[in-house]
């Protein structure tokens, strides 16, 4: 029972970095736009969150901190790409690679430092349950605001005008513009949103997950970010499965390792990896389905016509 | 006439005072000026490039204007964006629609409509609308799914929800069955019945005399002439249109008694695409010294059929007897293998398919003609290339600055005279050609329609996809329909007449159907 308890809690911790990150790439990715510095991001998001909160000692700042550093290398990347017309696979790949060289630039003097991270909430009653208590009840306080971003994103993608407009950018900005909507401003804000995400889940790394910053500490999350939005085709529910997945096999690899099953270490590493695209791959194969939830013009540039 | 049934002045719903707008290469509108009354369905007329889509464009506010002036029931106004167009009451249904695939109609039409988001009350709203001008809709479902008439009825009723005072209509009948044009016209009639005025866009001249009240034509990017369509005759209309008179075809009957050149024997193919038409048993003979021609609205199977004939889409093996090219087995065989039995095709797509946008003709005529003695030991002989590119621009009129010049810098028609000519003059077993005329002026229209019959008269076997039933009345010894990936039986073009096609091509009847109503 512990130890389920103790699996179930690991694996909500592991998958939420993913969850923030890949929520975010998919609103950005809904309105058209494919921006591959989802690591870059996040990295910067990790790096600033170390630093702002160990200097300032309030974890609240590191968060913020994060969030802006995300949003910052997102506007970056949609000057670039949205203003400029570049290519946007090129310009995501140069803003991972920015990322990762800056943070490690940054984070320099904080190597191996530890922080206080954030902890779980304290409410009372209902965390003194049984069984429920700890599970629903004493997460930290990040962690429901994943919930609460997911049951957001799934509100406005799906139940808003807002949300139809960016998915109809996403499936023809042509027509959109045609009927009179700004493609360009549009997709502006949801990669914004994007890189804010992705800060925030390199905030959760850094603060909550492991509070401590080691460099290139995202470790190719944010790659498979990208990839759970693309195998988990583009619907947020397995976009969000998608991420425990990966979680929870990160978290029972660990315990299989402790165990002393004979396996190499490295082969049990790349499982969650592995295993998270197998799953997404498989479940989400349908053509028909993929084609309603893509959308078409994704990676593509859109200068309207003046 | 409507407009002036009260007696007084009415200002004019709409009207337009040198409007000017220029692209780097082109003068798109030149000092154009137009009236429309309230009421009043009022055409523009003008070939592909004349300039009537940009001039539409600047009144939605798609597009903006470098000089002009517009009045909107009198006042002056300037509309920098489609949603001031509707807050105005301006709705415009588009030649190439402005619908999103993956969303459901009530979706679609949400976009387009202010006021609260609620899908459920649009639907109803939906309902009411296409009850009332008789343009069946359901509103749930995913626009994918619909044909090409159904899309066009999406627009409409986007358009007619807004209660809109002007409607532009741009080239609304290319996409449609006889039948459903008939349809269109009514609901347009009704709507300027209301009050409502329509700007009504297009090149078919017969369809504009029944439908509008005034036209004024244009040619490049100048208004040419007004007129009463009702009163001036087709013939005077394109003189007006053109500039000159019309090129007019020549097509004798075909010669009887030519052997089978081309043979699709029961051909059936699922679609790779999750969107796209599977064949089924399509059967189909080409006799040498004939057209064939294969009506039907655009998306029942055409493009799959001509993947699978071109040998894009190759069949498997064990299905190589299902198309026969002179009596060949060819189904299994690849582009290059069936051009070596004769085949040559004029694709659908020019810039994408028929030739490469960034190569001189020369290398373009290379790329399909290279059979004809062109390459010695693996080596281009550059004077044959040449002479043979020099001929297809001799031969065919092409205009162009010369055989080295790039292909994207001929104009549409030019270009396809090149593509056309390139394969005519490779000497053909069996020629395909997809859409031959789409998107080409009237003269080079003609001149193509008249080089497919010459080579039909040297004994080739010619089929042709079109959408245009006009085209392929004019050109057809025989035509078949293809609805939902099925194909009718071909039927002699003299024998039967569009009204038949277009119910074949509604997928509404079939052969058998069609049968029992001739009993």
């Amino acid at each position: 029972m512990e130890t389920a308890t103790a699996i179930f809690l690991a694996t909500l911790a592991a998958g939420t970095p993913l969850v923030f990150a890949a929520l975010g790439e998919l609103v950005a990715e809904k309105s058209g736009v494919l921006n591959l510095g989802v690591e870059g991001m996040m990295i910067a998001g990790a790096v600033l969150a170390f630093l702002v909160a160990a200097e300032t000692g309030v974890l609240w700042l590191g968060v913020l901190a994060a969030v802006l550093a995300g949003a910052a290398m997102a506007a970056l990347f949609a000057v670039v790409t949205l203003s400029f017309q570049a290519n946007q696979v090129a310009a995501g790949l140069a803003l991972t690679i920015f990322g990762i060289g800056a943070s490690a630039y940054l984070g320099l003097d904080y190597t191996g430092v530890a922080l206080k991270g954030i902890g779980p909430v304290d409410i009372p009653v209902l965390g003194e349950l049984p069984v429920i208590g700890p599970l629903l009840f004493a997460l930290d306080p990040l962690v429901y605001l994943s919930f609460v971003m997911f049951a957001a994103v799934v509100w406005f993608l799906y139940r808003t005008k807002a949300g139809l407009v960016l998915r109809g950018i996403g499936e023809s900005p042509a027509s959109a513009h045609a009927i009179g909507y700004p493609v360009i401003g549009i997709r502006y804000l949801a990669v914004l949103f994007g890189g804010a995400m992705a800060g925030l889940g390199g905030a959760y790394l850094a603060l909550a997950y492991t509070p401590l910053w080691v460099e290139a500490m995202t470790a190719g999350r944010g790659w498979i970010a990208l990839a759970l939005v693309v195998f988990g085709t583009w619907r947020p529910g397995r976009v969000m499965l998608g991420a425990y997945l990966f979680g929870g096999i990160t978290i029972v690899q660990f315990h299989v390792q402790a165990i002393g099953i004979d396996l190499p270490p490295q082969v049990l590493s790349m499982l969650p990896y592995l295993a998270t695209i197998v799953v997404l791959v498989l479940i989400s194969r349908h053509a028909g389905m993929i084609r309603i939830n893509a959308p078409a013009s994704l990676g593509m540039s859109y200068h309207p016509a003046a | 006439m409507t407009a002036d049934a009260g007696g007084g002045f009415t200002a004019p719903r709409l009207e337009l005072r040198q409007i000017t707008k220029s692209y780097p290469a082109v003068m798109a509108n030149d000092g154009v000026s137009l009236r429309v009354m309230p009421g009043e369905i009022h055409a523009v007329l003008g070939e592909n490039g004349a300039g009537k889509s940009t001039l539409m464009k600047i009144i939605y506010g798609v597009v903006r204007a470098d000089a002009g002036e517009m009045l909107w029931n009198g006042r002056p106004v300037s509309i920098s964006n489609p949603a001031e167009a509707r807050r105005l009451g301006i709705g415009m249904v588009f030649q190439h629609f402005s619908l999103f695939e993956t969303l459901t109609v009530a979706e679609n039409i949400a976009l387009a409509v202010d006021g609260p988001f609620d899908l459920e009350a649009l639907a109803a709203r939906i309902d009411a609308v296409s009850e009332r001008y008789g343009l069946p809709l359901d509103p749930g479902r995913l626009v994918h799914s619909m044909s090409v008439g159904e899309r066009q009825r999406v627009e409409i009723v986007r358009c007619l929800l807004q209660e809109p005072e002007l409607l532009i209509m741009d080239e609304p009948t290319s996409v449609l069955t006889p039948q459903a044009v008939r349809g269109l016209f009514e609901t347009l009639q009704r709507l300027a019945s209301e009050g409502c005025s329509v700007l009504y866009i297009s090149h078919k001249l017969e369809e504009l005399r029944t439908l509008c009240h005034k036209a004024t034509v244009m040619r490049d990017g100048r208004v040419t002439g007004m007129a009463d369509p009702a009163r001036e005759s087709a013939a005077e209309l394109a003189r007006l249109m053109v500039g000159r008179e019309l090129p007019v075809c020549t097509h004798a009957p075909a010669r009887e008694g030519g052997a089978v050149r081309l043979e699709i024997d029961g051909l059936s193919r699922r679609s790779d695409d999750p969107f796209g038409t599977d064949l089924e048993d399509i059967r189909l003979r080409v006799h040498g010294g004939e057209i064939v021609g294969i009506a039907g609205i655009s998306g029942n199977g055409q493009q799959e059929l001509l993947a699978c004939l071109s040998g894009e889409q190759p069949l498997a093996r064990a299905q190589a007897a299902r198309i026969r090219i002179d009596g060949r087995e060819a189904g299994h065989l690849d582009t290059a293998a069936r051009r070596g039995l004769g085949l040559a095709v004029v694709p659908e797509d020019r810039l994408g398919r028929g030739v490469v946008a960034a190569m001189p003709l020369t290398d373009n005529a290379l790329l399909t003609a290279h059979r004809r003695g062109m390459v010695r030991f693996g080596m281009v002989l550059s004077s044959k290339v040449e002479a043979f590119a020099g001929r297809c621009v001799r031969d065919f009129d092409v205009r162009c600055s010369g055989v080295d010049a790039e292909a994207r810098t001929l104009s549409g028609g030019n270009l396809q005279k090149f593509i056309v000519g390139r394969e005519i003059l490779q000497k053909p077993a069996v020629l395909i050609a997809a859409q031959p005329t789409w998107g080409v002026d009237v003269g080079a229209s003609a001149a193509i329609r008249q080089a497919l019959i010459d080579l039909r008269d040297e004994g080739v076997a010619i089929l042709v996809l079109s959408e245009e039933l006009e085209e392929l009345f004019e050109i057809s010894d025989r035509i078949a329909v293809i609805a939902r990936g099925r194909m009718s039986a071909a039927r002699a073009a003299r024998g039967t007449d569009m009204e038949e096609i277009g119910l074949l091509m509604s997928g509404l009847s079939s052969d058998a159907q069609l049968e029992c109503a001739h009993d």
